[in-house]
């Protein structure tokens, strides 16, 4: 039992499930799940099939978080994936082929990927910090967008577009199956492969893991590029869902949520250790707030005050400093604090 | 930096070296003055009519509550850390000044309201940031949300100012032939020298530097880290407050969605005046060159008449050009030590 409570993930999942039965007290219909022509309806499941972008942004935000690194252009990235798949889609002779969507959709991700290769060309190769380098994208990257869209929001119509966001695939949402399968590819991949091992090497001890061997500047590279990619794809989902490419308002505030998720999700923002599964509960205990703030009858826009008590509450309890007061008050003792306390905080700034 | 340099090898190579140093810190500042002017004379070859009394009063005018912010925004960075909130601080002090306006409060009681409000939120970041080690990212990633949060809750669409005495503020002009200044303006300038004399010439200042250069030499030095810390995100979030009224009255009203994104501006703006993201290097007045660049830009983008979505790339590629040269720098001058 003890093993259960100071397992990393405990108080994830257990503030997830406390947000849903505080949901199920309050509102009955919320846990309610129906069926209609073979498709499962109900609030759990809309929270599941929204949560897909920001699931898809949260995860690239992990690999890049554990080494050390921040991407702040996620939100950009996801803006110009949009307009450069729209945009396609709308010139094209035929808005409703299957074919002129995948080649949209391949060009969405495709710029996502080139554009994380720019944000990891920046940090690998000039060695620019993390947040500097990435801010360069985040300023430029919605202009680059309403360039491609000419300053307006491009609205298309095609079926085979709507399908990527609000289609069916054996009963569950299509946006589902997508960030399931994000989810499955990343832990795959990072946790049966040495990857894993190698990122969180790089994160914890860049100088050391370099070392003893490991290619830290292809790791680093290659998260930055997964980032971008994902975010490609987050982009594509958010435009299907609206139909629209929206340069401003997509993914506004994305790189921020999805921050806080990977954080939530015991991530450390030092770097190192990641876990995959806890940004996927941290997406979704952002995403099951958003709807309870919703239904709480709070306009959307003053939600984020709901995130801020989040945030802070979140950070203090990962407080190291508020553990050592708590330890010291419960103790009754007080030493003097050692001096190197502070040494953590401040190489976190630098590389913050 | 300057404050704590390790001890330099002895002889006239280690005096040419830290001279070369000393330099170097103050090279970005110097490079956006060159970009400036050359904005400034490239801008005036090409439309011919670009720098004149009018356009450069306009210049100081437009982007006052900027040059505020920036002054906050450099002291914070100066330490190594870094104030996301600022966009949000302006726009819920800016929304709840012209909430209370509009419900008859006085004007001075207003404006305190404003600077009380916006240096409670930095008191927040600042506290949880040097008493809880919270990432100062982080910190004000939370306050962010929450002056934003409380920007719509005060009101979710944008309220009209009537006081007199707030829109005086924007509507004087004090002419000297074809330059005129508002108070606004004024009030930006005082600022701007308060900030630079407080950096150069005050304990509080020298300490802001100390912590950025080396905080373990800062403590150890006996210098007060802690309080120093906490004071800077008050002194930003004060910023953030002066600039909402600043804004409000220039734009003649509270809107809870101003001042999305004005964060990243003040940063690039900061980073672009020479102000090193790693902390100890900068200059409240090369931050003033960087907001003007940022003007600059935006003003020869609308002379041009063309879409301001190039402000934002243009404003990004500058910044790279700048990022780039500062890491070189710093490379170059680790290299030495």
């Amino acid at each position: 039992m003890a093993g259960v409570v100071r397992h990393r993930l405990f108080w994830p999942v257990v503030s997830l499930l406390a947000l849903v039965v505080v949901n199920a007290a309050a509102r009955p219909g919320f846990v309610r799940v129906t069926v209609r022509d073979g498709h499962l309806y109900g609030a759990l499941v809309d929270i599941l099939r929204q949560s897909a972008p920001l699931m898809m942004v949260a995860l690239g935000m992990t690999l890049v978080i554990a080494t050390r690194g921040i991407d702040l252009s996620v939100g950009a990235v996801m803006a110009v994936s949009g307009a450069v798949a729209l945009t396609l889609i709308d010139r094209s002779a035929d808005p409703g082929a299957v074919g002129t969507v995948l080649v949209a959709i391949a060009a969405g991700v495709g710029i996502g990927v080139v554009l994380g290769m720019w944000n990891g060309f920046l940090v690998t190769v000039l060695r620019v910090q993390p947040i500097v380098a990435t801010l360069v994208l985040m300023l430029a990257g919605r202009g680059v967008a309403l360039l491609v869209t000419g300053g307006f929001i491009t609205t298309v119509t095609s079926p085979p577009l709507k399908f990527v966001a609000s289609g069916y695939v054996f009963g569950l949402p299509f946006a589902l199956w997508l960030s399931a399968t994000a989810v499955a590819v990343v832990a795959v991949v990072q946790r049966r492969t040495a990857l894993g091992l190698l990122t969180e090497a790089v994160g914890i001890n860049p100088e050391a893991s370099r070392l003893a061997g490991v290619r830290s500047r292809g790791i680093v590279f290659t998260a930055y590029v997964a980032s971008g990619g994902l975010a490609g794809l987050a982009g594509i989902l958010y435009s299907s869902n609206i139909m629209a490419a929206d340069a401003n308002a997509a993914g506004e505030f994305i790189e921020l949520y999805a921050i806080v998720a990977v954080v939530l999700g015991r991530t450390s923002l030092l770097g190192g250790k990641f876990s995959i599964a806890g940004t996927a509960v941290g997406v979704l205990v952002i995403q099951t707030l958003q709807s309870t703030v919703l239904f709480l009858g709070v306009p959307s826009a003053q939600s984020p005050v709901f995130f801020a008590f989040v945030v802070a509450v979140v950070v203090l309890v990962q407080s190291p400093q508020l553990h050592r007061r708590l330890g010291r008050l419960s103790r009754r003792h007080r030493g003097p604090a050692p001096a190197t306390a502070q040494q953590p905080a401040r190489d976190m700034e630098v590389s913050a | 930096m300057t404050v704590i340099e390790a001890p330099a090898p002895a002889g006239r190579a280690g005096t040419v070296n830290r001279l070369l140093d000393r330099h170097a810190s103050a090279l970005p500042s110097a490079a956006a003055v060159v970009i400036l002017l050359l904005l400034l004379a490239g801008a005036q070859a090409y439309f011919g009519n670009f720098v004149t009394p009018r356009v450069l009063s306009a210049l100081l005018l437009d982007n006052a509550y900027l040059v505020i912010l920036a002054v906050g925004m450099t002291m914070v960075i100066l330490t190594g850390g870094i104030d996301l909130s600022v966009g949000s601080v302006l726009a819920f002090t800016g929304i709840l000044g012209a909430r209370m306006l509009a419900g008859g409060t006085s004007p001075l009681l207003v404006v305190a309201v404003m600077v009380l409000g916006g240096a409670a939120i930095g008191l927040m970041i600042g506290v949880l940031v040097q008493y809880f080690d919270v990432q100062p990212f982080i910190a004000s990633l939370a306050g962010l949300f929450l002056a934003r949060g409380l920007a719509f809750v005060v009101s979710l669409q944008s309220v009209k100012v009537t006081s007199p005495g707030i829109l005086w503020l924007q509507s004087t002009r004090f002419q000297a032939g074809d330059w005129y200044v508002t108070p606004t303006g004024l009030l930006a300038l005082a600022v701007l020298l308060i900030g630079a004399f407080t950096l150069a010439y005050t304990r509080f200042g020298r300490t802001v530097y100390a912590i950025g250069g080396d905080e373990q030499s800062a403590r150890l030095m006996g210098l007060d880290v802690a309080r120093t810390r906490v004071l800077v995100y008050v002194v930003s979030g004060v910023c953030s407050g002066l600039g909402g009224l600043v804004l409000t009255a220039y734009s003649g009203a509270g809107y809870p969605r101003n001042g999305i994104g004005t964060e990243l501006d003040v940063i690039a703006a900061v980073v672009i005046g020479g102000t090193l993201l790693s902390g100890g290097v900068g200059y409240v007045l090369g931050s003033l060159v960087g907001v003007l660049v940022y003007g600059t830009i935006k003003t020869i983008i609308s002379f041009k008449g063309a879409e301001q979505s190039w402000t934002q790339i243009t404003i990004g590629m500058l910044l790279l050009v700048f990022i780039v040269v500062q890491q070189v720098i710093v490379v170059r001058s680790a290299r030495r030590r």
